[in-house]
């Protein structure tokens, strides 16, 4: 497997999105494994500030060059932040998607559901399964 | 990897992007095998490709390439192809992946017993190397400056020992060489391409950053801007067509259109506001779906999302204002020229 980057104390999706909870509020982003098989990332479109997501529902799209692909939510919830540097610079995910690539953070409305989230042993076995690079 | 008519094709080596640049600064090398060649031999060859195509072929001297269509009787687009000369009675179409199949059959079923037709795609290996380095980069490699072809010219060469028919013809709107070798040449053709060219940034290059070049140089791609109910008239090649009068099949239905103002033709358009025009997407005029995006990308060169798709005539003006629909959002574009600048 290629040389991704899985900071623990993350949880992770099977689409390749990660969570890091914090107090009241969880970051959610795109997995260095994501943003690698998307390739250079041009335009990122996400949700109005106080808006609701549904898991599993898209709640954005982020564009590379070849494609575009839709942001899965990972949890119900309450849009509290976007991440506006997006907006002109959508090739932080690419370069740093663990930090100031992050998407939104959100208020979760069930906390219940991040006991179906991955924790990074379990999202590096996903990852291993998919790498079609290695 | 993806796969692609059979073959296993690379999207990307390192980033779209930077292979992309590389071409325009300095230099890509592409592994195009997949492409398909069809040869024509014996006196017969002339004749039977001069009904086949819309470009002409009595006129090209030996040692030329000319890009053509292969048209249905309707005028549609079997594909889009390049001839070559490479002696007086031996010709080969370069022909798309896809339509391999498609157009061997079209073609034996229509040229004569004294032809001699021979699809020699599998033994065939295709490298395009594409971008303002190239020539130099070739000229490491055996031949001298002055024996490379000049643009739409071939010449067969020794390249790092292989035997290479050297064609300077390419399809991304750089200046380049397209390098036709046996495929057990060809593995090795390309890393001595790589290692000698190391000095001036070649980089290899995938299906993706081909994507981009092509759409930037407004060249369309069989399956998104050409298919069977296309033709080359509403996909604005009538340059590519010669005379009506010479009898080439589809020439009757393609007269018929000639006059016709009522139907629809290819556009290259820019986002105005903010958003990325993919294939499919729809385009409007006024509120009303008026046609297709045929292709669009982020454009890499200019910093502006681009794109190809087929509205009415009366909607194709240089800067009429259109929409695109993207995910349920009209977003304003722009009729522009076309290579995009």
């Amino acid at each position: 497997m290629a040389d991704y980057e899985f900071p623990d104390g993350l949880l992770f999706t099977r689409d390749d999105e990660w969570i890091r909870v914090e107090d009241d509020q969880v970051v959610i982003g795109v997995s260095d494994f994501a943003q690698n098989q998307l390739g250079d990332i041009v335009f990122v479109e996400l949700p109005d500030i106080s808006s609701e997501t549904e898991a599993g529902q898209p709640f954005g799209t982020i564009e590379s060059v070849k494609a575009v692909s839709d942001l899965c939510a990972p949890l119900s919830g309450e849009v509290a932040s976007i991440n506006e540097a997006l907006e002109d610079s959508p090739e932080l995910v690419n370069e740093s998607c663990y930090g100031e690539g992050w998407l939104i953070r959100l208020r979760p409305s069930d906390r219940q559901q991040l006991e179906d989230l991955l924790d990074v042993d379990a999202y590096r076995k996903s990852v291993a399964e998919r790498d079609t690079d290695s | 990897m993806a796969p692609f008519a059979g073959y296993e094709m690379p999207i990307q080596y390192s980033s779209i992007r930077e292979e992309h640049a590389a071409v325009r600064e300095r230099a890509g090398l592409f592994d195009v095998s997949h492409m398909g060649q069809i040869y024509f031999s014996g006196p017969h060859a002339a004749p039977a490709l001069e009904r086949l195509l819309t470009c002409a072929v009595a006129s090209l001297r030996v040692g030329r390439a000319r890009y053509g269509l292969l048209l249905n009787e309707s005028g549609g687009c079997i594909d889009d192809v390049m001839l070559t000369r490479e002696a007086d009675d031996e010709f080969f179409l370069c022909v798309n992946a896809a339509n391999v199949d498609k157009a061997r059959d079209w073609i034996e079923t229509r040229v004569d017993s004294q032809v001699f037709v021979e699809n020699r795609s599998d033994a065939t290996a295709l490298l395009a190397l594409q971008g303002p380095a190239g020539r130099a980069i070739l000229a490491r490699l055996g031949p001298s400056e002055e024996d490379l072809p000049k643009r739409f010219r071939v010449a067969r060469l020794e390249v790092a020992g292989a035997s290479v028919l050297v064609s300077a013809t390419g399809y991304t709107g750089s200046p380049g060489f397209e390098l036709y070798v046996s495929h057990t040449d060809a593995e090795r053709l390309f890393e001595a391409i790589l290692e000698v060219g190391g000095e001036d940034g070649v980089l290899p290059a995938g299906l993706g950053a081909r994507d981009t070049l092509r759409l930037e140089a407004a060249l369309p791609l069989y399956g998104h801007e050409l298919d069977e109910q296309t033709t080359p008239f509403e996909a604005g090649l009538d340059r590519f067509v010669k005379d009506l009068e010479s009898g080439f099949i589809g020439a009757t239905a393609l007269a018929a259109q000639a006059d016709d103002e009522s139907g629809r033709c290819l556009v290259g358009f820019e986002m105005i506001e903010r958003g990325i025009a993919r294939a499919d997407y729809e385009i409007l005029h006024e509120g009303e779906i008026v046609g297709r995006v045929t292709s669009g990308a982020p454009s890499p060169t200019l910093g502006k999302s681009i794109g190809l798709g087929y509205v009415p005539r009366a909607q194709s003006g240089i800067g009429q204002a259109l929409a695109i629909r993207i995910r349920s959002k009209d977003v304003a574009a722009r009729v522009v020229e076309r290579p995009f600048q």
